[in-house]
């Protein structure tokens, strides 16, 4: 019954806030937090005892043909990302009442969140093909209301539309590839197909094009080139969604559903190749980008876009270990940034723009530490939790491919760079607006899970920590200088940052290209209207002009042309009825007499 | 007792002639709730035989021609019984504002209803086909009469294409019983027609159905007909009336003349994914809501084509569960659309709509729209998505190519359904100044057509919770439907 009770209380109260509390603000916010704080116990207590078991009921059954179960997987994977999950929502569920203190939309907002919840502890408890597609639907249906939640604004319904939609694009190749996959084995159950994979693996071009189709799911829903798009926009939403959903939890489930099915996804090389290289052409681009951005989530944006590139190159070169190791330390330190981030703007009244901040180090003394500690963690400074899980990736990439390794390498770098930029512009120096001057430091719900978060970031890459919740990855051939060579990378980067941004007050640099994200937008829109308007236009033109017109219009046309033969013959002339009366009659004696 | 819907509804379309007319609404209320009561509890009726096509009323009508007035029902009956008669409920809520001629209205929305349960219940071919003609002609009075927009070109179109739809049953028809020398449609389902017969008259009869259920290029009746049509009516069109050609073309084409399906499915699935991506394509570009939503049901029930076009028991299950979902989310959205905006703002225009606010004005609208729209996307949760999946797992495995296709009309889907979602509700605020105008305009009805009603809440609520109830448990349905499927002879010899 736990893991129901798991996947269910968030659901539960969704449920209540939308049709009950949606007046009462407040309690809706409690609802959800208690909701999320039962599924983070009942979590742990599945943690902590291995045998329960969930029973699973029919949701589609043909017999023989194709049984879809509502059933849960329980192994070491799933059981650590379900403490991973519910425990990270816990803490942005207690810090969210506190930067939504005034917005007329709470209840939404926490109906949205709680429905979030479950639907993300869905994916991770799925133990089947159809089941994780239907929870993976609902995250970017949850990912959609609360980026549009600010809907007044018509950039934040726009990023949304574009979220929802380019999931859409990975999603259909997500379940072109379920459907090969049942096509294969005659089934979408885990459990079912691992014994049947050399159905697949049997044909290896069937193999990578499967693998691929499924990659699709990951590279929508982890915003991987070239799908990447719609993550940064998707900034346009309340400031803990992005660190619930667009850093910490939702854009991981790639990853995760990656590693889920591994037993495909390990046996195709070429495939691992692609999956490899996207990771990396990820990370170094969002990397690059991220030096040029003026607005503080959208710099962190890119930054989880490139850490997402990583755990996707760990995924390519053939370490499931290695990539949920980085998810896992990741989850910490970015949600922590982003709720940094998030107590930062809300003394600012949110403002975004880094450059009309500074000096706040003093004003937001424990958010500015606990910052510092996510920073740290994210550049991969020693002893932070980045340092260890980044470390396992880039040993593992200089063992299985140099290129990668160079690139990964110059990643961090950049990585380094573009944070301590960030870090360096808003906290110090001189405040540049008069919101910046009269900053204060946020209230106690909101410091508390920062204090958490940071605790974890700090710790959370040690082995004695990590040991327990995964398999930690490793790579003893790997040279000891690996460290060496990314500390001195990060360390270049970092040192570069400060001497180049330290008492600035504007950017010195200016590279359009990356200002304009390599124009990666202007050029989906051209394509988009061409293709999309042409379609459209096609499409309007035959159905009013052609089919309508000639089809439907002629045929009419010709059944009045035919009335209005038949009106010439109805003279109204006595004697003309006669003549035709009789004309039949002779036709009809003729017809009955001589033949 | 299934029997007894026909039977009521017909009785309820006299007695709203006869009674004064303070009555008619709370009598067709009476009548469509009484068939919703009858098919809901048959749904959990253990000791129903519904795999198999079983009598309930069996009477001679005209020997001589062998015509009897003979019912029966199954598992694929019984589910578009239902899904008619939650239709039919709502939208008799939805109207339950209708003060021009509520008499004459509710008598013809009745007999549509009415006409409904009848040509899903027959197993007499010809009784199918009275009752399936007798559903045309109040359509077209609920339209010319009470419709809005271009309401006697639509009226018209939409009775010519039935008219043309019809006659071409009827050769069917005529072309079964001659040589088949039965009308009884389970004697029919043994009798061997010979290949040559089946290969011409398996196209004639499927396409004169498949006209009603929105077959490309054959479709343009529906979304001008859809939008002329007064709220019920369009309720009734995409939730009844397009089911009924679907129904007849899998009762009688599919399942009379299995040979020729063989020969022409391809061509039926050709026909269903051009449409799919068609209609999506052409709904991006619509400014008027309700032809954004008279595309997305002939792009919907190119769905329902598809399934059936594959021939196997997953798309075919699928196509009837789709058959259900499209019934109760496609009324939903036109309640919306028809009822919820059109009677307070008097445009359907979406760049009018979007300097309405109208999220503020109508949040329980919105909150009705948010849903119907995510339902029609196909978000798991409600019936589209259980539907979609199932047709598309069985389309894969007679035409994979089909799936790529249909893929890219689900990405379209998404993006004209967030289109019309964003301008209809949650406008562009930009636009403040405009915004002022909308407002105005919006305030001079306010007083007359005010806040969201009760009823109008009931039947949105009836028609969510049945998109929700099928979506979270599709078995509840499925499980109805597949031994229904699987005993029709199609499978058999067509595979």
């Amino acid at each position: 019954m736990l893991p129901w009770l798991i996947l269910l209380a968030p659901l539960v109260s969704a449920a209540l806030i939308a049709l009950i509390t949606g007046r009462a603000r407040r309690l809706s916010a409690s609802i959800s937090v208690v909701a999320v704080l039962v599924s983070f116990i009942c979590s742990c207590i599945v943690f902590a005892k291995s045998e329960i078991a969930g029973t699973e009921i029919p949701w589609i059954e043909f017999q023989g043909i194709l049984r879809v179960p509502i059933g849960f997987v329980l192994d070491s994977l799933s059981r650590t990302m379900l403490v991973l999950v519910s425990g990270v929502g816990a803490l942005i569920h207690i810090y969210s009442p506190g930067y939504m203190r005034d917005d007329p939309g709470k209840s939404r907002y926490f109906a949205a969140l709680s429905l979030f919840m479950f639907s993300m502890l869905g994916i991770v408890l799925a133990n089947n093909f159809v089941m994780m597609f239907i929870f993976w639907e609902l995250v970017g249906l949850c990912s959609y209301l609360l980026i549009g939640h600010w809907f007044e604004r018509d950039s934040a319904a726009d990023a949304a539309n574009k979220a929802f939609i380019t999931n859409r694009i990975g999603d259909f190749g997500f379940m072109l590839g379920i459907l090969m996959v049942w096509a294969a084995t005659g089934s979408v159950i885990f459990d079912d197909i691992i014994p049947q994979t050399w159905r697949i693996t049997s044909n290896p071009t069937f193999l990578t094009i499967c693998v691929l189709l499924i990659f699709c799911g990951a590279v929508g829903k982890s915003a991987q080139f070239p799908l990447h798009v719609w993550l940064p926009d998707a900034m346009e939403g309340p400031t803990p969604i992005s660190a619930l959903i667009h850093a910490a939890t939702m854009v991981a489930a790639g990853v995760y559903m990656l590693v889920r099915v591994g037993f495909l996804v390990q046996a195709s090389p070429v495939a691992l190749g692609v999956i490899a290289w996207i990771g990396t052409v990820t990370a170094v681009m969002a990397a690059l980008i991220a030096t040029q951005q003026d607005d503080i989530k959208r710099i962190l944006a890119y930054s989880t876009l490139s850490q997402l590139g990583y755990m996707i190159m760990a995924v390519g070169l053939a370490s499931d270990e290695a990539a949920m190791f980085h998810l896992f330390t990741h989850a910490f330190f970015k949600a922590l940034l982003f709720l940094g981030a998030g107590s930062v703007l809300v003394a600012l009244h949110h403002e975004q723009n880094i450059w009309k901040m500074g000096g706040q180090g003093r004003n937001l003394f424990l958010t500015f530490v606990t910052f510092g500690i996510g920073m740290l963690a994210l550049i991969g400074c020693p002893p932070f939790a980045g340092f260890f899980s980044k470390d396992a990736i880039l040993s593992l990439a200089y063992n299985r491919n140099p290129a990668i390794f160079g690139v990964a390498l110059f990643t961090a770098f950049l990585t380094a760079f573009y944070m301590m930029r960030l870090f360096v512009v808003v906290f110090f120096g001189k405040p540049r607006s008069p919101a910046a001057k009269t900053s204060r430091e946020s209230p106690t719900s909101m410091l508390v899970p920062l204090a958490v978060l940071a605790l974890l970031s700090l710790f959370g890459g040690f082995h004695f920590f990590a040991s327990h919740f995964l398999t930690l990855p490793h790579e003893r051939e790997a040279a000891a200088f690996i460290p060496g060579i990314a500390l001195v990378a990060m360390l270049l980067g970092a040192a570069g940052a400060i001497i180049l941004y330290r008492r600035r007050i504007e950017d010195p640099l200016s590279i359009n290209l990356l200002r304009h994200k390599f124009y990666f937008d202007e050029l989906y829109r051209v394509l988009i209207n061409a293709t999309q308007g042409f379609l459209a236009r096609v499409s309007g033109f035959i159905d009013r002009w052609i089919i309508d017109a000639t089809i439907v219009r002629g045929s009419s046309g010709a059944t009045w042309s035919f009335g209005a033969l038949l009106r010439l013959m109805q003279v109204g002339n006595l004697q003309a009825y006669a003549f035709i009366f009789g004309l039949g009659i002779i036709w009809i004696i003729y017809f009955v007499l001589f033949r | 007792m299934i029997a007894w819907t026909i039977y009521i509804t017909f009785a309820g379309a006299v007695a709203v002639l006869l009674l004064p007319r303070t009555f008619s609404r709370w009598i067709a209320f009476l009548a469509t709730g009484a068939g919703f009561a009858i098919s809901l509890s048959l749904l959990f009726c253990r000791d129903l035989d519904l795999a198999h096509f079983t009598t309930i009323v069996r009477a001679p009508w005209v020997p001589a021609l062998g015509m009897n007035y003979h019912l029966a029902v199954d598992g694929i009956s019984l589910t578009l019984v239902l899904v008619t008669s939650i239709t039919a409920v709502s939208s008799v809520l939805f109207s339950w504002d209708v003060t021009e001629r509520p008499n004459e209205f509710f008598f013809w929305l009745l007999l549509v209803v009415a006409g409904s349960f009848g040509v899903f219940l027959s197993a007499d071919l010809f009784l199918l086909f009275v009752f399936y003609e007798l559903v045309i002609v109040p359509k077209y009075f609920l339209i010319a009469i009470w419709g809005s927009t271009n309401k006697e070109y639509g009226a018209m179109k939409l009775t010519l294409y039935s008219f043309f739809g019809g006659a071409l049953v009827f050769i069917g028809i005529i072309a079964a019983y001659v040589t088949g020398g039965s009308l009884d449609l389970n004697q029919l389902a043994q009798f061997q027609f010979n290949p040559q017969l089946q290969r011409w008259a398996f196209p004639v009869l499927f396409l004169g159905f498949a006209i009603l259920a929105g077959i490309w290029p054959l479709h343009t009746w529906a979304p001008t007909g859809h939008v002329a049509a007064p709220t019920a009516g369009s309720m009734l069109l995409a939730g009844i009336v397009m089911k009924l050609g679907a129904y007849g073309g899998l009762r009688v084409a599919m399942n009379l003349f299995p040979q020729g399906l063989q020969m022409w499915s391809k061509w039926i699935a050709v026909l269903a994914v051009i449409g799919i991506v068609y209609a999506a394509a052409v709904a991006l570009r619509q400014r008027d809501l309700k032809f954004v939503i008279g595309y997305s049901s002939v792009s919907h029930m190119g769905f329902v084509l598809l399934g059936l076009a594959t021939a196997n028991v997953l798309g075919v299950s699928g196509a009837v569960l789709q058959m259900f979902s499209h019934g109760v989310i496609g009324a939903l959205l036109f309640a919306v659309a028809g009822r919820m905006i059109y009677r307070r703002t008097h445009t359907r225009d979406l760049d009018d709509l979007s300097l309405m606010e109208l999220n503020r004005a109508l949040p329980f609208a919105a909150f009705v729209f948010v849903i119907a729209s995510a339902a029609s996307m196909g978000i798991p949760g409600f019936s589209g998505f259980a539907a979609e999946i199932t047709i598309l797992i069985g389309v894969w495995k007679t035409y994979p190519l089909a799936v790529w296709i249909t893929g890219a009309g689900m990405v379209l889907v998404a993006a004209f359904t967030l289109r019309a979602l964003k301008k209809s509700f949650f406008g562009d605020s930009a636009a403040n100044i405009r915004l002022q105008q909308g407002r105005v305009a919006l305030d001079a009805d306010w007083n007359e057509y005010g806040r969201i009603t009760l009823a109008e809440k009931l039947g949105a609520g009836l028609l969510i919770l049945a998109t929700i109830a099928i979506g979270v448990y599709p078995k509840l349905l499925l499980d109805r439907i597949q031994p229904a499927v699987e005993s029709m002879r199609f499978l058999k010899t067509g595979g």
